[in-house]
């Protein structure tokens, strides 16, 4: 490995340019702010409200009336799909903030001190990832209790040792540089440094994971509520959507599809958006596309 | 070599013994009286006093810890409270579906994506790269459940090839045992296959920048044989990591897939377990599952030595 200098040549409108002329980005931010609007237009308006059941319309098919079709309670799925975003959204973002709150902290702290201490936090790391986060989260949530708050907790926990990876690894590799030297020789203290000089550095990395664990939160979350553990109902959530829907294929295939589209293109916008933000400010991965 | 492997081996140890004290743990701070459970909610005091020293419940917990710990290592899990069964017999009932269901899904989702990857990283930027990181892209996004559903309905309702659900035993033949288990393995391996598909790309695309690439194709060796021989060889250590990786993941996703489709596999037994409280099963299954997480991975630290000859002879 040969030890790279960045020169920051680029001003925040080079960027702005780079980030237009990037597909991926542009795609991903596009799906991304559609559907958080998708969220946010639904507290004050959705077609149908989505608490009243009407029994005369149930499963009906795609129309004009309802274009997603309705559930087996004469609900119109458009309207919980557009309450489901809510929910995942919120659980999924919360997670990360979890995740990076107490990770980002325990990452760089690791990497600062070194020894005995990184040793220490990187075995216990090692003991989180031993455990499927999947199946501890189903442990929690069916423990605690099922419901948003602890779909959150669960979900949460296990993004903390994968920020505390990336924030380690990120700041290892910049400790060595010349601008750290000099930091030091000013005399700044170590969590001075990572603040002001470390934290900086690596909040692309942070952000380009960040998007990944919060798509990575949204199938979490979606898994979890499939299984009766997430948000209970009357809350619709774009997971339960799916359990609804699994005994009534036969008869109302829609009822499937629509949430289970809306999952997939949410990812895949926060999946571009993350693989768009790490093409346009990393010039390394730049090189290999 | 044999410094790096015994320090390896020892980190998986202690691992898996500080992993079986946090289940341990974490089950004993649980609320809810076993005893109670199993007795229900109209037995006396003295009954569920008389269950507890029966079950052991009322031993120092130090006590309790070994005695499960030795169980474990000796393969007695104890009893399932509701099934009546010993726990080992669940188990390995269990093991029979999901075992053949996680290691179908891991070798289709390696026969997809290392093919894929190939093919991508060698056409690096063209059509046939986009298209197929395209549907990479879109492979990652789709939870694994949902497409299970989409596959029930395609292949069971609509084409009727396969079962919508269920599993006829091996008893049954292996045909129809194997049958049933194909929509699942594809459901749990696409998603992952996407993943791999996208390291085994990436890990690729970083080798065959090496200036060795270039040395054997100036010495005329033909692309396929630079491709297979040299540039796979060399990615495959990031490649066996997501492997390794993505197995604790498909044990994780058969919980889920298995409920998709009823099938008495060991995720459903442990999700079964858990909403019922059966907290042996949960422990020991918990306690299989990371065992099995941990020795896959140190199976995959080792590996890297069979990959890499450099990491041999490396102090």
């Amino acid at each position: 490995m040969t030890l790279r200098i960045d020169i920051p040549d680029e001003t925040f409108r080079s960027i702005l340019a780079k980030a237009f002329g990037n597909t991926a980005f542009v795609a991903g931010f596009v799906i991304t702010v559609l559907i958080l609007a998708m969220a946010m237009v639904s507290y004050v308006w959705t077609p149908y409200d989505v608490t009243k059941l009407v029994i005369a319309d149930k499963t009906q098919g795609p129309s004009l009336a309802h274009w997603f079709g309705t559930d087996h309670f004469g609900r119109d799925i458009l309207s919980m799909v557009m309450v489901g975003a809510r929910n995942s959204i919120a659980v999924a973002l919360v997670a990360v903030g979890i995740g990076m709150g107490v990770g980002v902290p325990l990452g760089a702290f690791a990497a600062a001190r070194g020894g005995l201490v990184d040793e220490a936090l990187m075995r216990v790391n090692d003991l989180v990832f031993a455990f499927p986060a999947l199946l501890s989260a189903i442990m929690i949530t069916a423990i605690f209790g099922p419901g948003a708050v602890n779909a959150i907790i669960a979900i949460g926990i296990f993004n903390i040792p994968v920020f505390a990876r990336v924030a380690r690894a990120g700041a290892l590799a910049v400790w060595p540089r010349e601008f750290i030297l000099a930091a030091r020789a000013a005399g700044k203290s170590s969590t001075q440094i990572s603040i002001e000089h470390v934290l900086p550095n690596i909040a692309t990395l942070l952000l380009v994971q960040g998007t990944i664990q919060f798509a990575l939160g949204i199938l979490a979350e979606a898994g979890l509520s499939y299984l009766g553990l997430g948000a209970q109902p009357p809350m619709p959530s774009w997971g339960r959507m799916l359990f609804d829907a699994q005994t009534r294929m036969v008869v109302a295939p829609w009822m499937a599809i629509f949430p289970g589209m809306a999952i997939v293109v949410t990812v895949l916008g926060l999946n571009l958006l993350g693989d768009g933000i790490a093409d346009i400010l990393d010039p390394k991965s730049r090189r290999q596309r | 070599m044999t410094a790096y492997l015994l320090k390896r081996l020892a980190i998986a140890i202690a691992t898996l013994v500080l992993a079986s004290m946090v289940v341990f743990a974490v089950l004993e701070i649980l609320p809810g009286d076993p005893a109670r459970l199993m007795l229900g909610m109209n037995a006396s005091a003295d009954q569920v006093e008389l269950l507890r020293n029966q079950m052991g419940l009322n031993a120092p917990l130090a006590w309790r810890y070994l005695h499960w710990a030795g169980g474990l290592l000796s393969l007695d899990f104890g009893r399932s409270y509701t099934y009546s069964v010993p726990v080992i017999d669940l188990v390995r009932e269990r093991l029979a579906v999901s075992l053949p269901l996680a290691l179908i899904a891991l070798a289709l989702s390696t026969i997809i994506a290392i093919p894929v990857g190939l093919f991508s990283a060698s056409r690096r930027g063209r059509a046939g790269d986009t298209v197929a990181m395209g549907v990479a892209q879109l492979g990652v996004a789709v939870p694994n459940f949902w497409f299970a559903l989409m596959l029930i309905y395609v292949f069971a309702v609509w084409l009727r090839l396969v079962p919508a659900g269920g599993f006829p035993g091996w008893g049954a033949g292996a045909w129809p045992a194997l049958k049933s288990l194909l929509l699942p393995a594809v459901a749990l391996a696409l998603p992952q296959a996407a993943i791999l598909a996208r390291v085994t790309r990436s890990a690729l695309i970083e080798v065959l920048n090496e200036d060795y690439i270039r040395t054997a194709r100036a010495k005329g060796l033909p692309y396929r044989a630079v491709l297979w021989r040299h540039a796979l060889r060399n990615a495959m250590i990031p490649v066996l990591t997501i492997l390794g990786l993505q197995f604790a993941f498909l044990l994780a996703g058969t919980i889920i897939i298995e409920n998709v489709f009823y099938l008495p596999g060991l995720g459903r037994l442990v999700f079964q377990a858990i909403t019922q409280r059966d907290l042996i099963v949960v422990e020991s299954v918990v306690m299989l599952l990371v065992a099995a997480v941990i020795v896959v991975n140190l199976v995959v630290d080792l590996s890297y030595a069979v990959v890499d000859p450099r990491l041999r002879t490396r102090q």
